[in-house]
Parts: structure tokens; sequence; C-alpha cells
């Protein structure tokens, strides 16, 4: 999830809200219960929890919401600068006739980034969740289905033109949870792309790797002018991730993941796994991150800038890499940021235009909303060209079906048009394996894939670990 | 799960855990003191009980009703949506069985004993070196101080940059290796907590009757004689008072983990607070998180208890018997 989070909050690590929280949760929990009066076994739970809390205040201290009843449905987004795209649907929506026949309308609610998910957790566990709320679909909303919290909209896409026809298949799948479609893709796509820095690239005559012999031929070059060939930001350990996301799926294909996805442990057993741990051990061993990465964090800029000044001369990374760049060192961005997809790997039975990362964000409904056709309508709206258009303005690329034409319009058509074409002629968009998992997997194989990295345990270790993760 | 509460000041802590120092004092004593009698006894008496019913009320609504509501979710199976379900003794019995759990608690160990070792001794020295009255010794002291007064957020996240790998101020590895991370948890909470402790050792150290260590002097004694034999026994009370506060803060410690090292490299500064954040705010299993809530306010307590029962600090008997 954090994936997304270093979109955004670049320089402010995670424990932003952590300090006060402690004492802030209680009284949040407390006032909500003494000027509610409702003491309900859940809800004193729910006051109890917010103890734990070290985010997520207001949730149980305001009282409107989803039990309310009232026309207006709140909606919880994750608040960094591309908000203003969905602040503009919102308005537009509010204003429209669709909004006055169903009587409903739409209030926007910034969540800080880092928070969100655990902000969302306990909203949604309370009287006061949203009606709408943003998510990465797959393991973010499983915990929601289950607790039977979500609105199927599979049969609302499928008897709607627009939305049925509206987005690329591969993003809209890869949002869904046992083939069932609980959310609309509202969001740029973020897929995982190697970048390079051209300029390094320039000066020690090499070109972007297509297969993995050449990136190796590439790193011994590297390494021999004395540059260190990958920047990674292991201290925040998702960019670690995406190694193995596409190391699996370069060797043994995208269902070797989907088994897991599936719940299925004993996928982690595959042969794939273990060779993509033993290929990522043998990097380090080689030095291709360095010697610090360990302590090289992504989110408070080190990465990129390690990046961007050259002491680094590739970088896998999600998309948003570009705008990161672009805020940090517009010069680089600009000029020198070159990028390809990740290289196959020799034996791999990995169609090398797979994709891995984050496929967009979607909205998905709360099953508890009280006006349901208000919310639909809003979410159709995503589908819109002029929705299309807002988020091309910001820099973003849409995961819609007719995005194409769109993207001259784009800071960086050709970043853009890359994207768009990496992501449409993907056979298979593996969703970011913390995102496709449940929360109770995913924490647990995060803290594996460091032990991994930071040499704390062995390939075979690896597996065994993760294998016992259910 | 009020162990969260005390991570933000050490100092707030033990008031809740045992009632020693500071905090809500009004809680059970003016109900032992009260007149007996009524009408004219009680305007010259003690206040009313009725004083202590905000504190008690506070007190009651912030630490002993989450302390129980943790207790009982310590029993149930709860991902925060719906309700409840009891388990039984199942999050006990994985906390007991958890590899993580039995590293974490050497981890937490390690780091209370040696966060007590290395700011005990520069605190003692400290604190009684500013109980001096000469001014420079009152700038420095108050120079000394303003590390207490910035929030612990502040403080990892400014020492998350000074040790920057590739763009601080020592560029090396230092939280990315195992004892490097953990050596700079312990002294990011040193330059956090010592001040206090220099505080409550210089209040201390000035309580010392001038008199002792004239005595001390006309016995032939020297300043480092002066300070083992006089100062350091003197000072008991402050040390038990010091050291239930340290050890209290130390097993609640967890800004500084989250923002420094989230636990890493590997789980290798996963300590117990940081295992209880991860296991409610990351994995949503707040039964886990519960039970090892639980069980840091049981440590916590229990070995408060202990440091009180064993330095003869609960029977409050004096330093100055006899004097």
């Amino acid at each position: 999830m954090e994936s997304i989070n270093g979109r955004s909050n670049g320089g402010q690590p995670t424990g932003g809200g952590a300090s006060g929280g402690a004492d802030g949760g209680t009284s949040g929990g407390a006032t909500g219960a003494l000027s509610s009066r409702t003491f309900s076994r859940r809800w004193i739970l729910g006051a109890g929890a917010t103890t734990l809390l070290t985010t997520g205040l207001t949730a149980c201290g305001s009282s409107d919401g989803a039990g309310g009843g009232s026309s207006t449905l709140t909606a919880f987004v994750y608040g960094d600068d591309a908000v203003k795209v969905q602040q503009a649907a919102v308005d537009r929506f509010n204003k429209s006739a669709v909004a006055k026949s169903t009587k409903g309308k739409v209030k926007l609610e910034r969540i800080p980034g880092a928070e969100y998910p655990a902000k969302l957790r306990t909203a949604m566990g309370s009287p006061s969740a949203p009606d709408i709320f943003y998510n990465w679909g797959g393991g973010s909303i499983k915990a929601y289905q289950d607790a039977k919290q979500l609105v199927d909209l599979t049969d609302t896409i499928e008897g709607d033109p627009i939305l049925k026809s509206g987005f690329l298949p591969s993003v809209l799948a890869a949002g869904g949870l046992g083939g069932r479609q609980y959310g609309i893709p509202m969001r740029g796509m973020q897929p995982v792309i190697l970048f390079y820095n051209k300029s390094v690239f320039t000066e020690h005559k090499l070109q972007p790797p297509t297969t993995w012999a050449e990136l190796q031929d590439i790193n011994a070059k590297l390494k021999a002018a004395k540059i260190t060939p990958f920047a990674l930001g292991g201290a925040d350990i998702w960019p670690e991730l995406m190694w193995l996301e596409y190391l699996v799926d370069r060797i043994g294909g995208p269902q070797v993941f989907a088994k897991i996805q599936e719940g299925d442990a004993s996928g982690w057993g595959d042969p794939a796994v273990l060779k993509a741990a033993e290929t990522v051990k043998e990097l380090i061993d080689d030095g291709v991150f360095g010697s610090k990465f360990s302590s090289v964090s992504y989110t408070n800029g080190g990465a990129p800038a390690v990046f961007a000044k050259g002491k680094a001369a590739m970088h896998l990374m999600g998309s948003w890499e570009y705008s990161t760049q672009l805020g940090k060192f517009p010069d680089f961005a600009k000029k020198n940021l070159g990028w390809c997809a990740f290289p196959t790997v020799e034996g791999g039975t990995g169609d090398v235009r797979n994709v891995v990362g984050n496929p967009t964000n979607y909205w998905s409904i709360n099953a508890r909303a009280k006006n349901k056709d208000a919310a639909v309508a809003f979410l159709k709206d995503c589908a819109s060209e002029r929705y299309a258009k807002a988020l091309v303005a910001n820099g973003d690329v849409p995961t819609t079906a007719g995005a194409a034409k769109l993207l001259d319009a784009s800071p960086n058509p050709e970043f853009a048009k890359f994207q768009y074409e990496m992501v449409e002629r993907a056979p298979a968009f593996t969703l970011s394996w913390d995102q496709a998992v449940g929360s109770t997997v995913s924490t647990p194989m995060l803290t594996e894939i460091n032990k991994l990295f930071v040499g704390k345990s062995s390939p075979s270790d690896f597996v065994s670990a993760l294998k016992e993760l259910k | 799960m009020s162990a969260p509460t005390p991570t933000k000041t050490p100092a707030g802590s033990p008031a809740g855990e045992n009632g020693t120092p500071g905090g809500s004092g009004g809680s059970g004593r003016p109900l032992k003191y009260r007149p007996s009698g009524a009408g004219k006894a009680s305007t010259v008496g003690r206040p009313h009980a009725a004083w202590a019913l905000p504190g008690v009320l506070f007190f009651a609504f912030f630490a002993v009703v989450p302390l129980g509501l943790a207790f009982y979710l310590s029993f149930t199976s709860w991902d925060g949506l719906g309700d409840p379900k009891l388990v039984g003794l199942d999050n006990w019995q994985k906390m007991f069985d958890d590899d993580r759990m039995v590293q974490s608690l050497w981890l937490t160990v390690l780091l209370t004993v040696v966060s007590w070792v290395f700011q005990t001794v520069i605190s003692v020295l400290l604190g009684v070196w500013a109980a001096g009255r000469q001014r420079n010794r009152a700038v420095l002291s108050a120079i000394f101080f303003v590390p207490f007064l910035l929030s612990s957020t502040a403080i990892a996240l400014l020492f998350y940059s000074l040790l920057d790998p590739n763009f601080g101020v020592i560029q090396k590895n230092i939280l990315g290796s195992s004892n490097g991370a953990f050596l700079a948890i312990v002294f990011v909470g040193a330059w956090q907590f010592i001040p206090f402790h220099t505080l409550l050792y210089q209040g201390g150290a000035r309580q010392i009757p001038e008199v002792l260590y004239q005595a001390a002097s006309i016995d032939g004694a020297g300043r480092y004689r002066q300070f083992y034999s006089v100062t350091l026994p003197q000072l008991r009370n402050t040390m038990t008072t010091s050291t239930v506060l340290m050890v209290v803060g130390t097993l609640t410690y967890f800004e500084t983990v989250l923002i420094l090292t989230k636990g890493g490299p590997g789980t290798d500064t996963a300590i117990l607070p940081y295992l209880m954040y991860e296991a409610g705010f990351k994995s949503y299993d707040f039964g886990y998180a519960s039970a090892i809530a639980s069980f840091l306010v049981v440590i916590a307590t229990g070995l408060s208890l202990i440091l009180v029962r064993l330095t003869g600090f609960g029977r409050m008997r004096s330093t100055r018997e006899g004097m």
C-alpha cells in the first residue's frame, strides 16, 4: 500500500501521526460515546480499539455518515495532490441533473496519505463509515468484502455499456476479488518501470537492457566505473518487493503469484519464487544495490536523489518516479530520465510484456450507503472523457479504454504513451503483492522480504517462511 | 491497551501504573483523611472526597476502561470490522509460540538494560554537576534540558535525516545494520531523556544536606570519596524513581523505532511495542495486538513493583534516617 504513498508524501515517513495519536484516539472514542449515548457493545469496543489507534481520530467522533440516512454521501479519498481531479468531479456531480434526480450529493473527505489505510479501517468499523471510499482493489478490500461491507458492482458494470467497455480490461480485472468487481478505476495507472539515467548510459556507452544477460553486462561495466548499478530504497521495504514481483513474473509467469493471491500459501513453494530469491541474493552479493541500500529510503527522497545525481544508474520504481523527479530534480526528469520494461530472464516463462505495480485506484461503495443510486451515478463519471482529460492534465495516465488519443495533452506525452501502451498490451497486470494479499499476510510478507534483502535469511529460509503465512 | 498512552512521555506513565510519583495523587488519600465528624472539622480538614472525582473519572475513563477492554479484546479475534469473536486463549497461545515474540522480548530487555546503564551513568554525573550553584552551570543545565522539550517524533525525524546514508552527517549504513540500528535507538532515546533524568538527579543532589559533605571532608574524604560515600547513597530514592521511569518508558518506547528503523533491518529492532503496533495497525489483528499490549502492561507493572520492593522505596524510608 505504501508504494502509492511514495508518490506524493515525499519526505514524510509514515510516522507522522504516530505520536500524539494515542491520546487523541482515546478522546475521540470517548467523546463520541458520551455524546451519542449509545453504549452498544460494538461501540464500546470501538472506543477501546481507538486507544491502540495512532491515527484516525475523527472517525469515531463525528456522528454523521453512512448510518445517518442523509442525502449527502461521504467519500474518503487519499489526500495527495491528485485529489483536485476528484474534487472537480464532485463539484460537477453535485450540480448535475443526476444529483437532483437521485437526490444525492457527494462530500469529499481527504485523508492525509500514510494514514489512509488505518483511518479507513477504523472508520469502516464504526457508525461513521464513508459511503464511497478510495482503495487499491484486491487484498486491500478483502476484509471489507468478508464483512459484507461492499456493494458488488459486477452486474452494474455488465449492464452499463460505458462502464463495461470504458476501462482497460487488465486494470478492471486487477481490482476485483474472486472474479467479482467491487471498484471503478478512478486514478492514473502506476506500473513499475525500469528507469535509467540517460547521461550515465551515454557516457558509458550502454543500451537499456532487454535480457538478464544484458543487464548483468551493464552491471559489471557500471561497477567497473565505480557507479552503483541500481538505486534501492531498502528502508521502505516496498521498493525491494518490486524486484521480487518482476523476477517471479519473468521466471515463472503471472500464474505463480495468482495462485498465492487466491489464498494458496503453498504457491510460495513454486520453484520460480526460490529462483527469484536466489537471483536477489546474487544481485546483493554482487553489490548491484551498493552497500548502504538497507538504510536508504525512497519516501524521504534518498533513493531518487542518488539516482538523479548519477551515483546510481538505474532505478526500478513505480511510474510516480517521474513526478517525484520532476518535483525535486526537474532538469534530470526532463532531459536525462529514460525508461524501459523489465528485461526477460533466461529460461523464464514470463512474457516480457507483463506488468506489475498498481493498476490504478478504485472507488468502492459501502453496502450500508443509503443512496446507492447516487453513488453509482457518481462513479460512472470516472469513465467519462471529461474525467480522463482532467487526469491527463494532472500528469496521470488514465485507465480508460479511449485514453490513448488524449495523451498528447499530457505534460510528457512520450512517457504517458509509453505507460499506456505498456499497460494496454500487457497480457497480465499483477497487482503489487502487498495490495493483492490481505493485511495479515502482507505485513509478515514484507518483513520476510526485508530479511532476505538484508541477509538475515537465505533464499530457502525465505521460501519456507512464506509458505507458513496464512 | 493503555500501553500506547505512556509512550508519549515516560514521565506520565508510572503514575497510572503504580501510583508512585506525580499524577493523580488525589485519588486515594483524601478519602482516607476525610474527617470523621461533620460540620466545623471539614472546613479546616483535608479537601472533600469529591475533589478527587475529576481525577478518578478521568483516570477511569482513559486508563482503566481501555485497559479492561484491551484485556477483553486479547481473548477475541477482531479485525476492526464487525463484532469481535471470542477465541479463548488463542492469542496468548500464539504469543508464546511466536518466534518473533521471543526475539522481541529479548530485544526489549536488552534495550531496557542498555538504555538504563547509559542514561543513568550520564544523568547522575550531569545531575550532580548541575546541582552546583554556579551561574554557568545554571545556564548550561537550561540548554541541556532543551531536547526533552522537543516531541519524540521531531527528534526521531531529525536523527533520521542526520543518519541518512547518502546525505546525512554520518554517511554510513547505520540504520541498515543490526547493531547500528539498535545503538542508534539507544542513543536517540538517551539524547531525549537524559535531560529529564538529569533534572531529577539535580534536584536530588541539591537536597543532600551540606553538613554531610562537611563531616566527610573532616574525616578526610576527597572529592571522589564524597561522591561514592555521600552523594550516591543519598540519591538512592531518586535513583529508584528515575529507574522506574526509565524502565517503564523504555518498555513502551515506540515512535523512535517506527521512524528510525520500522523494526528493521529484518526484525532486529522490533521491540514489543512495535510488534504490537504492527499487529494492530498493519495486520489489523487487534486481538493479537491487545494480547501483546496486555502482556506489556503486566511486565511493566510487575517490574515497577519489583523495583520498588527491592529498593525499599515502597517503605518510603528516608535516606537521612538517624540524622
